[in-house]
């Protein structure tokens, strides 16, 4: 029971609690760039979710299988944005196979999730707090969930920004930075929910 | 000692290897076809993503044209060759667009039109206009303050030392960037080599304009009295040319009190008939609207030169191809 519990506990606070976005600062240029459209911020969020979890796995398998063994866990980070590189591009495959039209719309982005810190920052998060290998694909699951909430909460806010009156000096990134700031701040109400 | 350097090599090398196959396979398995039109579209596009076609960028465009639902003609920047080269590889028939270039409607230089203030401020013309409409005595004038200048991907727009943004024909390639850059409006696209242009944008009345501007258009209407096709016609106190009517006689700029209306009159040219050539069939003293051609029929005709405008109606009505414009 206590495991499962402990689950929980990683999943939420993955989600909520330790927001990637919103309390670790990572993910910030797609959280930014890619937050105009819920439909593309959705998007985006299911091949960071996809990327993630997958990073997450093998990463695990990396780490214990291969790094450790050989010794060689102090290029950790190099291995694992190699995982995570190659990763990228056979989600950038898939998607451009699958939906054209995501691949469109994620455009640049996309790639760079090659680069998005956050795929990276769960990863060595997963090894630093020593989670075993359900804990860690969990870990990964739930960042991305964060990360997709995340953004998706902010395109949802920015759509309906296009249509509000806004002076012109705080148009377009002004008034982007300040939503995402106080949703930072709104999120840090949840600090205390597992008390 | 040796083990510390090859055990990471090999591992990372392995590790490296093994998702590269693996892509490798991916790549092959996924492959999507690439319609070739598009990608051979896209490499001759200009590159300037300037926006001139309506299309978000080159790619778009590209995109657009490869897909049949965008016109050939519509790239500012590639003009007709780049056109002719989409219609090849499209394997449709290149129509000629018309292409159009800025033009900044006044010529209120610092000596002709009064400033109300002297502003020291920041060099925007927007930042100006906030206050009081800009330092220009001339609600509408051009505030020199450079805009439009930094809006132009092109260099083809400059504030000339009478502080008037001036752009360069050759260099604009009618993307309409600095059109609306411009917070006073009065950025024009037009046709390229139109005869007559006017260069005024106030829309106030006569008495207004002549207290604060020598060369700002005071609605007299006098170009529309003495244009013979009924080509100008008068909207809030400013003349507006309907260039397909407008023949280049260039009589509405040799009328215009105030010089707001600009022509080439220096460059005018006079027809002249060459006797040889000429048939009498006086097909041309029909088309002169300013009775500049006299002669009997079958005899061959002469153009009065002091009459002719150099409007060039008859030189394209002549059936013989008899009439030249010097």
């Amino acid at each position: 029971m206590d495991y499962i519990k402990e689950l929980a506990f990683i999943v939420i606070g993955a989600i909520l609690i330790n927001n990637f976005v919103l309390s670790r600062f990572l993910g910030i240029c797609p959280f930014l760039g890619v937050s105009r459209k819920v439909s593309t911020a959705m998007g985006m969020g299911m091949a960071v979710t996809f990327v993630m979890a997958m990073a997450s796995l093998i990463t695990y398998i990396v780490q214990y299988a291969i790094l450790e063994p050989l010794g060689i866990d102090y290029m950790q980070t190099i291995a694992f944005i190699l995982v995570i590189a190659s990763l990228v591009q056979l989600v950038e495959m898939v998607i451009r196979k699958a939906s054209p039209g995501l691949y469109q719309a994620l455009g640049v982005y996309l790639p760079l999730i090659t680069t998005n810190c956050a795929v990276l920052g769960v990863t060595i998060l997963n090894i630093q707090e020593e989670y075993d290998l359900l804990q860690t694909v969990l870990h990964g699951i739930g960042a991305a969930i964060g990360f997709t909430l995340a953004i998706v909460l902010l395109a949802g806010i920015r759509e309906r920004l296009d249509r509000a009156d806004v002076p012109k000096a705080m148009q377009g990134f002004p008034i982007t930075l300040i939503v995402a700031g106080l949703m930072a701040v709104a999120f840090l109400g949840f600090q205390g929910l597992i008390g | 000692m040796f083990s510390e350097i090859w055990i990471p090599i090999a591992g990372l090398g392995g590790l490296g290897l093994l998702f590269g196959l693996g892509l490798a396979i991916a790549s092959k398995k996924l492959a999507v076809q690439v319609d070739e039109k598009e990608e051979a579209l896209k490499a001759l596009m200009p590159g300037a993503n300037c926006g001139g076609c309506g299309y978000p960028g080159c790619e778009g465009y590209a995109a657009a044209l490869a897909k049949g639902e965008a016109d050939p003609s519509l790239c500012p920047v590639g003009g007709p060759v780049l056109m002719e080269q989409i219609a090849e590889i499209l394997g449709v028939e290149a129509e000629a667009g018309e292409s159009k270039v800025a033009l900044v409607r006044c010529h209120g230089t610092r000596d002709l039109a009064k400033d109300k203030y002297n502003y020291h401020g920041i060099e925007d013309c927007f930042a100006a206009s906030l206050f009081q409409e800009g330092a220009k005595a001339c609600a509408y004038g051009c505030l020199g303050l450079g805009t439009c200048v930094r809006a132009c991907p092109f260099d083809a727009i400059h504030v000339n030392e009478d502080g008037v943004a001036v752009v360069e024909e050759d260099k604009c390639t009618g993307c309409s960037k600095c059109a609306d850059a411009c917070p006073k409006h009065l950025i024009d696209m037009v046709p390229k080599d139109l005869p007559v242009t006017v260069l005024c944008h106030s829309e106030a009345k006569g008495k207004a304009v002549k207290q604060i501007c020598d060369v700002g258009c005071i609605g007299c209407s006098l170009c529309a009295k003495v244009c013979p096709v009924d080509a100008i016609e008068m909207k809030t106190n400013l003349p507006v040319i309907d260039s397909e009517k407008c023949i280049g006689c260039m009589l509405c700029a040799e009328k215009c009190p105030t010089n707001s209306i600009a022509a080439d009159l220096e460059n005018r040219k006079k027809a002249v008939v060459r006797p040889d050539d000429c048939i009498g069939c006086t097909v041309c003293k029909k088309a002169c609207v300013f009775d500049a051609i006299e002669g009997e029929r079958k005899e061959p005709h002469t153009v009065i030169a002091e009459k002719c405008t150099g409007c060039g109606q008859c030189v394209e009505k002549c059936p013989k191809d008899a009439i030249d414009l010097i």
